[in-house]
């Protein structure tokens, strides 16, 4: 005899320790099963979209540190690229091998937080996320190294990158890419084939692959979905087709495919740098001849990129002075979290909380 | 003879009247019972945090005193000053009335656990049944709180808890039959006595079975879910500060540490060992009970509460029964002498037991229409 | 889902943990131990060199914040003579930018990082304040020139012989990282 009873409606976040951010979801429940998922957004708007078009090109960049603040410099190479498509402008070879070196290392760098962050999510005291944040730590430290910040950037520039890594930067990142299989091993090791994590990730939360078209989801969550999609083959940005590399997909979908796919690619993304290691030009210059306050002639350009959470895309129209008249954000993160309610519904709240740590959402991206 | 019962004869042969003869040593015991638990609760919770730093490549804490040993009573200190609040919408008597409830049961489990020979306060001859009774009330004032802080949370947490104590204390009690056939006794005493052979080496899956629902009703990782952070904040207790916040805590480490020692006591051979003197052998024991549930609490992630409830039910309740069966079976067969082969016999039938249920058992409900 | 491994998946995570049992720490026990910072920090505290300025304001239209505030009057022929040069540093976000744009390399980042402050106007850096001193030293931010002196940055990656990590498992709390500790 099925029992009727009243909806009870559930508050999580703003402020919940599983929300990564300041993000709401206001989850209408039956018991512990989620009949309804309403995220509500908003908490961390900054206008950066605005604020953009007061600055000249060059200031632009520090606001992009700030919106996936865990990868921030894929932001920077996101909207570097869209200028440097509307100006027309050459970026030099070396430049374009740092690029693709310190993209590959925001990618690791993601996926160890979000690995960590939604292991954390099913339960596992803490323990996961500390060891994850171990290896991140060593990502950020070479960041570090060249740039002088931990966190937010602020290293390319339209044409290049702003200097060129000090000389103890190659063997650092070279021992790092030596250890860094042995490491992801561990980590298979800690977690893949625990019988509860699998009870927990198996089957849950599964995202068809037509939905995820339809939602027009990008990165991990639509790889996770069997579908395999990546921008750094279809659409070949920078340099990207002189590497040899494999696109990881998934097979059902669920939380589990997910968090396979982030594995993997973590592995292929040591592979790039691998090979970047071996083919970049040991001197040459690191900036195209670009001024400080430049003028782009007038017109329009979207370039996009596979950011670590799928595809970032930025819209720049220059009307031709020396600031953008208009920079608009393609967020993956807004995107991928509009699927949440088809996963989690059906489901109990502890399933939404780990449904919603596997996209892997940054609210400095979503609010923007 | 207890410890206390030589105490009472000796006042009596001093001449004191009968009443203060059997006050006194009952008031000294548990002065010494409340004074020792919640020093080694302190204790605990500075080993537990200290241990698990270490397994996240933390230090833990470190600062107060010499290597961070006095941190708690730092933490109960600010807890203390902390102002007490209570929500608007509290039923303010249960809200007020549900540490207590949590805390006070948790000191009467020390009664009957035997540190050494005769050093027991109650040596009651039902000792363990009165373990597993009265750590059930606890779970009423864990649902006190649930229902008294009126937030949601906190009630998912206490429908939680009362799920999960039920069903866990079914093969818990199980298992323990199967102590008390071998033993032919329920006393503490007699259990630790009776134990030439560990009973863990005797009776492989009762001693996991035991541990495992043990696990869930002190509520640790994997089976924390009714203070789940992730999820649900913190539970029962996300609307508590202050003193009250201290005694919930006080009274989680504390079932943690009295079922440690029940576990020693049960399955580990409690103060029974070579060269050592007894209370430290039980430490050692208690110690390594204890440390094996945080290392398990840094590893594991969490069940779901489907999970959980078909695990007790579907999994740990038919292995009980079975082991039960199996090992009534053998306490009438087998002669007392040749206690060996039951231990050879006991360890392949755990193996063929956890085999068959690992590939006929499934966990846990799926989606749910709606 | 079924427990196909008899627990065999549960039982190699814990083998993880407990080797991570024997490794050296992640944390650092900040005000007594502290890690070499690089020498390209963006440091709290930037450091003008008054003698090098020439007044020309390029760094006051880089700054994204509006942060600078820039004063001057016509000394000699062809220079300008600064009267105000103030940054505050409640308001900087350190981008950096202002250093990479001088032409004269006038303005450097600086090496602190420990600047809290007690009241608001504090953080306002006068020209006073900007000035190089022994305590007040620019990093090697867009400055290669000022690298040489600077140690040597604590990487986590690093050996124990380079000043990584070591593990001092007795006593726990009396834990050095980093060169010189
Ligand atoms: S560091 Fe950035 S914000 Fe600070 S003064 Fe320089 S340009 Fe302005
Ligand atoms: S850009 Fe350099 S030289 Fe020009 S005003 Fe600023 S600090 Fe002085």
């Amino acid at each position: 005899m099925p029992i009727k009873t009243e909806p009870f409606y559930l508050n999580l976040g703003p402020q919940h320790p599983s929300t990564h951010g300041v993000f709401r979801l206001r989850v209408e429940l039956d018991g512990e099963v989620i009949v309804n998922v309403e995220p509500i957004i908003g908490y961390l708007h900054r206008g950066i979209e605005k604020l953009a078009e007061t600055r000249t090109y060059t200031q632009v960049i520090p606001l992009t540190d700030r919106l996936d603040y865990v990868a921030s410099m894929t932001n920077n190479l996101a909207y570097c690229l869209s200028v440097e498509k509307l100006a027309g402008i050459k970026v030099p070879e070396r430049a374009e091998y740092l690029r693709v070196i310190f993209s590959e290392l925001m990618r690791l760098a993601n996926h160890f937080l979000a690995i960590g962050a939604f292991l954390n999510d099913c339960g596992a005291l803490a323990t996961p996320l500390i060891y994850m944040w171990r290896e991140r730590e060593k990502i950020v430290d070479l960041c570090e190294m060249t740039c002088g910040q931990r966190l937010l950037f602020n290293y390319m520039r339209v044409g290049g990158v702003s200097q060129d890594v000090p000389e103890e930067f190659m063997p650092a990142l070279k021992k790092f890419v030596a250890e860094m299989p042995k490491f992801i091993g561990e980590y298979e090791q800690l977690i893949k084939q625990n019988e509860i994590f699998l009870a927990r990730t198996k089957g849950v939360g599964i995202l068809p692959k037509e939905t995820a078209i339809n939602i027009g989801a990008s990165g991990p969550v639509l790889r996770g979905s069997g579908v395999n999609w990546d921008i750094r083959k279809k659409d070949p940005y920078s340099i990207y087709e002189r590497f040899d590399f494999e696109v990881p997909t998934g097979e059902v979908g669920d939380c589990y495919d997910r968090f396979w796919v982030r594995l993997r690619e973590m592995r292929q993304s040591v592979r790039i740098l691998e090979q970047a290691i071996v083919q970049i030009p040991a001197k040459g210059p690191i900036r195209a001849d670009v001024p400080q306050f430049f003028r782009p002639p007038a017109g329009e350009a979207y370039g996009h990129i596979e950011a670590p959470k799928g595809n970032l895309g930025f819209y720049v129209v220059s009307d031709g002075s020396i600031a953008p008249y208009r920079v608009h954000i393609f967020p993956p993160s807004l995107i991928n979290v509009t699927a949440l309610a088809d996963m989690a519904i059906g489901w109990k709240v502890a399933d939404l909380i780990i449904v919603f740590g596997s996209i892997d959402v940054v609210l400095g991206e979503i609010d923007r | 003879m207890t410890l206390l019962d030589q105490f009472q004869k000796m006042l009596m042969t001093a001449g004191l009247p009968d009443w203060a003869a059997y006050l006194v040593p009952a008031l000294v015991g548990i002065i010494l019972i409340i004074a020792v638990s919640l020093t080694l609760v302190i204790i605990f919770i500075w080993w537990e945090r200290r241990l698990l730093g270490r397994f996240q490549l933390r230090l833990g804490p470190n600062r107060c005193g010499p290597e961070g040993i006095l941190q708690p009573v730092a933490t109960g200190l600010k807890l203390l000053l902390k102002e007490d609040i209570v929500p608007a919408k509290a039923d303010k008597i249960l809200h007020f009335l549900a540490p207590i409830v949590v805390f006070v049961p948790v000191l009467m489990i020390f009664a009957v656990v035997p540190v050494s020979e005769g050093a027991i306060l109650a040596n009651l001859n039902i000792g363990i049944v009165y373990v597993i009774a009265i750590s059930s009330i606890s779970t009423i004032g864990i649902f006190m709180a649930a229902w008294g802080s009126s937030n949601k949370f906190a009630l998912i947490s206490g429908m939680r808890t009362v799920a999960q104590m039920v069903s866990y204390e079914l093969p818990v009690v199980l298992s323990i039959v199967g102590v008390g056939l071998v033993t032919g006794s329920f006393s503490m005493l007699s259990i630790v006595q009776a134990q030439s052979i560990p009973f863990i080496l005797l009776m492989p899956l009762g001693g996991v079975i035991f541990f495992l629902g043990c696990l869930a009703e002190m509520n640790r990782s994997p089976f924390d879910l009714l203070e789940a952070d992730s999820e649900i904040v913190a539970g029962y207790h996300t609307e508590y500060s202050g003193m009250k916040f201290a005694m919930f805590f006080m009274g989680e480490y504390g079932v943690a540490l009295a079922y440690s020692a029940v576990i020693a006591t049960l399955f580990l051979g409690g103060w029974s060992g070579p060269l050592l003197p007894p209370v430290i052998w039980f430490l050692i024991k208690v110690v390594l009970v204890f440390s094996f549930t945080v290392w398990m609490r840094a590893t594991l992630p969490r069940l779901r509460v489907d999970q959980l409830m078909s695990f007790a039910w579907k999994g740990l309740l038919p292995m009980a029964v079975i082991n039960l069966v199996i090992i009534a079976i053998e306490v009438l067969v087998v002669p007392a002498s040749m206690l060996w082969l039951m231990v050879i016999l006991n360890f392949a039938f755990a193996a063929v037991l956890v085999l068959l249920w690992s590939r006929l058992f499934t966990l846990g409900g799926g989606r749910v229409e709606v | 889902m079924k427990f196909e491994r008899y627990g065999i998946g549960i039982a190699k995570g814990m083998a993880l943990t407990l080797k991570h049992l024997f490794r050296p720490p992640l944390t650092v026990q900040y005000p007594d131990e502290k890690l070499v910072v690089s020498k390209r920090i963006r440091g709290n505290e930037l450091v003008w060199f008054p003698d090098r300025c020439t007044g020309c304001g390029t760094c006051t239209k880089a700054c994204l914040q509006g942060n600078i505030i820039l004063v001057t009057h016509r000394g000699e022929p062809n220079k300008f003579i600064v009267d105000k040069f103030e940054l505050d540093s409640g308001r900087c976000i350190f981008c950096g930018l202002c250093v990479e744009s001088c032409p004269y390399d006038a303005l450097a980042m600086g090496l602190e990082y420990e600047c809290a402050k007690y009241r608001r106007g504090e953080t306002i850096l006068d020209k006073d304040k900007l000035k190089l001193t022994d305590q007040h030293q620019p990093s090697a931010y867009y400055r290669p020139q000022f690298a040489a002196g600077l140690p040597k940055q604590s990487l986590l990656i690093y050996d124990k012989k380079d000043g990584g990590q070591k593990l001092n498992l007795f006593p726990l709390s009396k834990r050095k990282r980093g060169p010189g500790a």
